[in-house]
């Protein structure tokens, strides 16, 4: 059958297997591999490790902080997910958070903004930031549609072309673009005050109200995807194009609008990270939530609402981390290896089902997924 | 090399093979001599490839047995069947277009000088193959800058590099120009000449006569007879071939053709390489009437089908569907008309494997009411008209919400005729609708075929089984090389007349065409 030669359908097929079990597996044996790492150092895994877990949770406010860093990761792996249900490799969530963030931080400082209420200043500031993403992620849909690019190879060559026009915006003096003259580092001016998101902890960093609107994102779209005519279609242009096209679907018009909806999700998630947390927009700020958005996506084999815990454990290790490395002297870097396992184990999860014994419903060992990767 | 000329240099004795739901081979026999040119002649799904596949050891038979030079055998892959020097080239090349053909002959069977590859002693013998056989080829051009035929002539020289002598040549001309055939014919000739044995598989009658020592006919898996070239005629090989027993019997009325509800005028449609397959075909087909289009595969049938249904591009001419033109309206367009649509490929178009039946039952319609309303899909509405249609087409299974891909074929196929055929369609394009199915699935798909042509439906049918065209059909036309060579009102034409047209390209002389 045509569906299953895909990479994506491999993908698939492999994960309808035990979606919820390999996951969790993986991430203990990631953690198991780390405490062996930590142990190599010199230092006792489980006190690193106990470290590590108050870090991520030992006070209200640690808690708020770690919910507060796995945010943006929610709209990055909302960004995958959406594409990958279409077929699509959205590897571009980096640039659509920079060019989303950065549209959103020069709209809020739009002078008609300084006077208008929230509920008129917000919205305008994240559609904005949708906005932008939506393009970035819209051009290399048009552009596979058209002409058949690669989507992985223009979304990687985007991310490039966004980092540096938004560190030129951000940093040129002459002309002074957006760049903020009375700061001391590279950053644009702040936003309005009404365009800034409730703040609901004052964590490091500070918990504000972008989580319900990313969690909102995430359910809106589990709803799409299941129930609505649009879904429909972009499931079917991701299992089976051929069969979708003798169906009357449009596959070129899904492509691009499954493409540009996921930029749009990273575009919100950066315009609520400008809007909630700094006010203003630092390229730095966005490094790598893309690329964490595609293991995050993976880890949660692309459904929208298994992203929400995902996002929330991918965060959490990272807002953990300093105490780890504070009272047990291991270096951060752990947490990123760590990570990296998980989706080392995610992707290679034979290895996870022969350890563990997985099998699926007829008893075989099934192959992995990067079987399909050959 | 000694060799008793008198044992068989390739005996096949009683071979069957199945595969799930299909007999693919029953009680095959085959002798091929040494310095024979052996033709394996049949129809598509006759059982060519599989035997020649098991006889290369890609699939083991499930009974008899096959003997090399008077030595049963038993392939456990294709490796071993190379070892007792048997070549086989594929109707699909094997080869690796950026490599040269040096690089391409040697592949999977390198010579080294040490850890090196020693190419230079590959040039030599495939220059000394080359002038052998009259097979040139430059080892050190690319293969991707090749001809299709100096490809094939490639293909050979890696299976004489290998030291075959027995060769296996799946429909070798079937992707050559007539001017290639001839100069390929010259080179199988010179090769039987110097020793090597052919098996030479086709469906092409003309060929088979010109090249072929003897002649195994296959139908339906089993072999229908042998033949000699210096006896038989096209018209009794075709006759073999397409058979006379008529499998199934349909009970159909008088037809009463009316208004025209497709029109072709014209048309030509490229193939996925850009060649030219439908060439300026016109016909008409109308109310209440079946048209079938006969033909051997790959003379334009897919192209033809897929370009009336919107989903190729026709590069001339014109398509009216129910009095609209349809020319370059897309396929969801062309659905909304009322043009319902039976694709040939049931997996790569008809069905989405993974989803259930009930998404498969409004896969083309599951935006309208009530299967959605305002962009919301109405689940319990799509679950509740497949079980009406599970139920009216008598498809076979636990329920609505199993994966269509747990269906046996004919339950699958049951399911895609229920979604097209359900809704009352004014005309209706039906590509192969009963490849690989059961009697009891096929008999039930041709009533609803004829049920709707008696309410009124124009239905445009394709098949490769002669014996549904002729037993569905009021008028057939015969394609061949893209061109309709014949059109017949069926109860004034005959099964050999069919037969030889579709091999031919030409009616045979006493019957004139009526175009």
């Amino acid at each position: 059958m045509g569906e299953s030669d895909s990479l994506q359908g491999k993908i698939v097929k492999a994960w309808s297997v035990q979606p919820v079990l390999v996951p969790l597996y993986a991430i203990l044996l990631s953690f198991i591999v780390g405490g062996v790492l930590i142990a190599i150092i010199g230092v006792n895994p489980f006190e690193a490790y106990w470290a590590l877990v108050r870090g991520m949770v030992g006070s209200p406010d640690r808690v708020a902080a770690s919910i507060a860093r796995s945010v943006p990761f929610v709209g990055s792996a909302l960004a995958l997910a959406l594409a990958f249900r279409a077929g699509l490799f959205n590897i571009g969530a980096e640039g659509q958070l920079l060019v989303g963030g950065i549209l959103a931080a020069w709209v809020g400082t739009f002078s008609f903004l300084a006077d208008a209420p929230g509920l008129v200043a917000i919205p305008t500031v994240l559609i904005a930031g949708a906005f932008g993403g939506l393009v970035w992620g819209g051009v290399p849909g048009v552009l596979r549609a058209r002409t058949g690019a690669h989507e992985v190879i223009s979304t990687i060559m985007l991310n490039s072309v966004a980092l540096f026009i938004v560190r030129w915006i951000v940093n040129s003096r002459d002309p002074v673009i957006l760049r903020d003259t009375a700061a001391s580092v590279p950053r644009t001016e702040q936003i309005a005050d009404g365009a800034v998101l409730p703040q609901l902890v004052d964590s490091e960093p500070n918990l504000h109200f972008g989580l319900f609107v990313m969690i909102a994102v995430a359910v809106v779209l589990a709803f799409v995807i299941a129930r609505t005519t649009f879904g429909f279609e972009v499931i079917t242009v991701g299992t089976n194009p051929n069969a979708a096209r003798y169906a009357g679907i449009n596959v070129n018009r899904i492509i691009v609008s499954s493409m540009a909806l996921s930029g749009a999700f990273a575009g919100v998630a950066a315009a609520s990270e400008v809007s909630g947390t700094n006010q203003f927009f630092q390229p730095g700020t966005f490094a790598f939530i893309g690329f964490d958005g595609i293991a995050i996506a993976l880890l949660a084999r692309a459904n929208p609402v298994a992203i929400l815990p995902a996002a929330l454990l991918w965060g959490s290790l990272l807002a953990g981390a300093p105490l780890m490395q504070q009272e047990a002297d291991v270096s951060i870097d752990v947490v990123r290896i760590i990570q990296a396992m998980v989706l080392l184990f995610v992707a290679a999860d034979a290895i996870v089902r022969y350890l563990f014994r997985v099998r699926d419903q007829g008893g075989r060992h099934i192959d992995a997924t990067n079987a399909g990767w050959v | 090399m000694t060799v008793d000329e008198r044992v068989p240099v390739l005996e096949v004795r009683g071979v069957t093979k199945t595969f799930p739901g299909v007999i693919a081979n029953e009680d095959v026999d085959l002798v091929l001599h040494h310095g024979e040119i052996h033709c394996l002649l049949g129809e598509n799904g006759a059982g060519k490839s599989t035997l020649v596949n098991t006889v290369f050891g890609l699939y083991q038979p499930d009974a008899g047995s096959i003997h090399v030079r008077g030595e049963q055998v038993r392939f456990g892959g294709v490796s071993d069947a190379i070892d007792a020097g048997i070549g086989m080239v594929h109707q699909h090349f094997q080869l690796i277009p950026v490599f040269t053909v040096a690089e391409n002959v040697i592949l999977g069977n390198e010579v080294t000088s040490g850890p090196f590859l020693d190419l230079n002693a590959a040039r030599e013998r495939i220059t000394e193959l080359g002038t052998r056989y009259g097979l040139k080829v430059d080892p050190d051009a690319k293969v991707g800058d090749l001809s299709v035929g100096e490809q094939q002539r490639v293909e050979l020289v890696k299976a004489l590099f290998r030291e075959a002598d027995i060769l296996i040549l799946d429909e070798p001309t079937a992707v050559l120009t007539p001017g290639e055939v001839d100069d390929f014919f010259s080179v199988v000739r010179s090769l039987v000449d110097q020793g090597k044995s052919i098996v030479f598989i086709t469906h092409k009658l003309r060929e088979v006569l010109t090249v072929a020592d003897r002649i195994t006919v296959l139908r339906g898996g089993r072999v229908a007879g042998t033949a000699d070239p210096s006896s038989a005629t096209q018209q009794s090989l075709a006759n073999l071939m397409v058979g006379r027993d008529v499998v199934f019997q349909v009970e159909k009325g008088e037809s009463a053709p009316a208004e025209v509800r497709i029109a072709i005028d014209g048309m030509s449609v490229e193939d996925d390489r850009g060649v030219l397959t439908v060439n300026e075909l016109s016909l008409k087909v109308r109310a209440g009437e079946i048209f079938g289009v006969a033909g051997v595969e790959g003379n334009g049938q897919r192209e033809l089908v897929e370009a009336v249904a919107g989903m190729r591009p026709k590069v001339g001419g014109h398509v009216e569907l129910l009095g609209r033109n349809a020319t370059k309206l897309s396929p969801r367009e062309i659905t909304e008309l009322g043009v319902a649509h039976i694709p040939e490929d049931r997996g790569k178009h008809g069905v989405v494997g993974a989803y259930s039946i009930a998404d498969n039952v409004v896969l083309n319609r599951y935006h309208h009411r009530p299967f959605s309303r305002r962009f919301i899909r109405d689940r319990q509405a799509i679950a509740s008209e497949a079980e009406t249609l599970v139920e009216r087409f008598d498809v076979r299974t636990p329920g609505v919400d199993v994966p269509i891909q747990n269906l046996s074929g004919g339950n699958q196929q049951k399911v895609i005729v229920a979604r097209e055929l359900s809704g009352q369609p004014g005309a209706i394009l039906v590509a192969q609708p009963t490849r690989g199915l059961d009697i009891g699935s096929i008999e039930f798909i041709h009533n609803q075929i004829i049920a709707l042509r008696d309410e009124g439906a124009a239905v445009l049918l394709v098949s490769a089984e002669l014996d549904e065209i002729l037993s569905l059909s009021d008028r057939i036309g015969v394609l061949y090389r893209g061109r309709l060579v014949g059109v017949f009102d069926t109860a004034e034409t005959s099964r050999e007349q069919l037969g030889y047209l579709m091999a031919t390209g030409a009616a045979s002389d006493a019957e004139a065409s009526v175009v």
